[in-house]
């Protein structure tokens, strides 16, 4: 997974993430496991009930946002010029 | 109508997809003053898609368009093929007269989109790359109901008659204004794509081409771990796209990740003929929506129309899934209405209303209505698994010479249908939904 990731180009947005959780709401909802279950980037990760998120790897598909219970996750396009770079697409 | 602020452009199209490029080329061709404002550097570079493009619709726009444009391959032969984890049957179509006039291409987005807003450059349209638009600017309208002034990126802001949302599947822009609701996940799919390198001549050995020639196989069972949804394979010119397109729903239920069913497909025997040696260059993943006519919400508002996937307007009907003709019929359908609006004076939704109109007596939302049945049939179960064992169980018991006697054709497929899961009557039942949402 993490080899096919390293064949991408991507443009880290070192100041701001685009992508916060509300940990209580992931945990009570269920949200947390199906954002875990669909993000193809494996950008979120479980430890301890809480849920990690690596915004980095973010493919920018929006699959969390659309599984996310309302208040759950707040999911946006990173900053224009930055995340990732399609040279195939 | 007096402007409060004189507008910056007649017409703001946000994202440079192919429904944003070809509604800014036809708005430009036609006079107006257009700005295309993409978020990645660069046309292209945020975009991805399975990757056939059923072309005929661009063919309107630019005529022979295949011949200039960096298209991979032409698609002349198509698969579709019932996996199992040992066997597979499948019906391959091949034919020359998908190749003149082409009928479809494959496409790699990075390279086609940036030419398609090459077009729209050249037509007059500034486009501001790099860009990416936070709000939408909006005034109270004639009804009370909002009415869009413009856009805003950043500090910026910049204002226009009309704003054209080509913003893709997940449409801030749409969703900001309510125009599109938050669709169940049984109307969602996540694809999931690698792009493989492997020389051209490999390619066309593999896979039965010659020159251009191009091959789309559409693959279901194994291939998702009997999730919904299924498996493509196309050819480009060095490359092959492979990717899964999983139901979110389904997935979510099955307890599996995305990852792992992508992973399975990767090192699936039944896949490793055609994938050995492939060199993987790139990964990337897109939310798809399936939801058919349901899913297309308000398209037209006051000062804003929206095209494309951020209309909802994509189609899986099993056999075919397009979502880059339907944008280009939509932005050729929005681009012509809102030339008649702005020299008709009024904007407004009802200004607007000759989009729907026209999408409504084209191929685009016809297609749409034709297809609205598909989603619910292919949420049925024995799509997935039992059905490519069925059917494997029947050519085993054709092919299989194993020193016992024969039977008919008809006992074999009498004794395979008694072993398996599926009845006669979901057979029927099947078939018969199949038949009329297909």
């Amino acid at each position: 997974m993490s080899e096919r990731l390293a064949a991408n180009r991507f443009e880290l947005d070192e100041e701001e993430s685009h992508i916060h959780v509300d940990q209580a709401l992931c945990r009570s909802t269920g949200t947390g496991a199906a954002l875990v279950a669909v993000c193809p980037a494996g950008v979120y990760s479980e430890r301890d009930g809480e849920i990690l998120v690596d915004y980095a790897a973010c493919l920018e598909c929006g699959t969390c946002r659309a599984v996310a219970a309302p208040g759950a996750l707040t999911w946006h396009y990173p900053r224009g010029g930055f995340g990732v770079t399609f040279r195939e697409g | 109508m007096t402007e409060a602020v004189e507008p910056d452009f007649d017409v703001i199209v946000v994202g440079a997809g192919p429904a944003g490029s070809v509604a800014a080329y036809r708005l430009a061709q036609q006079g107006l003053s257009v700005v295309l404002i993409e978020r990645g550097e660069a046309p292209g570079s945020k975009n991805l898609s399975g990757g056939v493009l059923y072309g005929r619709v661009l063919d309107q726009v630019f005529p022979g368009f295949a011949d200039e444009a960096p298209v991979e391959r032409r698609i002349t032969r198509h698969v579709t093929t019932f996996l199992t984890p040992d066997s597979a049957v499948s019906l391959d179509f091949r034919s020359d007269r998908l190749a003149e006039p082409v009928n479809a291409v494959t496409v790699l987005r990075a390279r086609f989109d940036p030419w398609l807003a090459s077009k729209a450059e050249e037509a007059g349209v500034f486009l501001m790359a790099g860009v990416r638009v936070d709000a939408l600017l909006t005034e109270p309208g004639p009804d009370g109901s909002p009415r869009v002034v413009g856009v805003r990126a950043g500090e910026d802001e910049l204002r226009a008659r009309v704003v054209v949302a080509a913003d893709g599947v997940n449409s801030f822009l749409a969703r900001d204004l309510g125009l599109r609701r938050t669709e169940p996940t049984n109307h969602l799919a996540v694809g999931v794509k690698t792009v493989l390198r492997l020389p051209r001549a490999v390619i066309e050995d593999r896979f039965g081409l010659t020159g251009g020639e191009g091959a789309a196989h559409a693959i279901v069972g194994d291939c998702t771990l009997g999730i919904g949804g299924g498996a493509f394979l196309y050819t480009n010119t060095e490359s092959l796209s492979l990717g899964v397109v999983l139901r979110l729903d389904d997935l979510v239920r099955s307890g599996r990740t995305a990852i792992e069913v992508f992973e399975h497909l990767l090192e699936h025997p039944g896949l490793a003929p055609y994938l050995r040696d492939a060199q993987v260059t790139e990964y990337g993943s897109h939310l798809v929506a399936e939801g058919g006519a349901a899913m297309v919400g308000t398209i037209a508002t006051h000062g804003m129309v929206v095209v494309g996937e951020a209309a909802g307007l994509t189609i899986n009907s099993g056999l075919t899934v397009r979502g880059m003709d339907l944008a280009i019929g939509s932005a050729i359908a929005a681009a012509d209405a809102i030339v008649e609006a702005v020299a008709a004076g009024d904007v407004t939704a009802s200004g607007l209303a000759g989009y729907r109109r026209r999408l409504e007596a084209g191929f685009v939302l016809r297609d749409m209505a034709t297809y609205g049945r598909a989603p619910k049939f292919l949420e049925r179960t024995g799509m997935y698994g039992a059905y490519g064992e069925l059917a494997a169980d029947v050519f085993h018991g054709v092919f299989g010479l194993d020193t016992t006697p024969r039977r008919h054709l008809l006992g074999v497929a009498r004794r395979a249908l008694k072993e398996s899961p599926v009845t006669v009557r979901q057979l029927i039942s099947d078939g018969w939904a199949g038949v009329r949402a297909l």
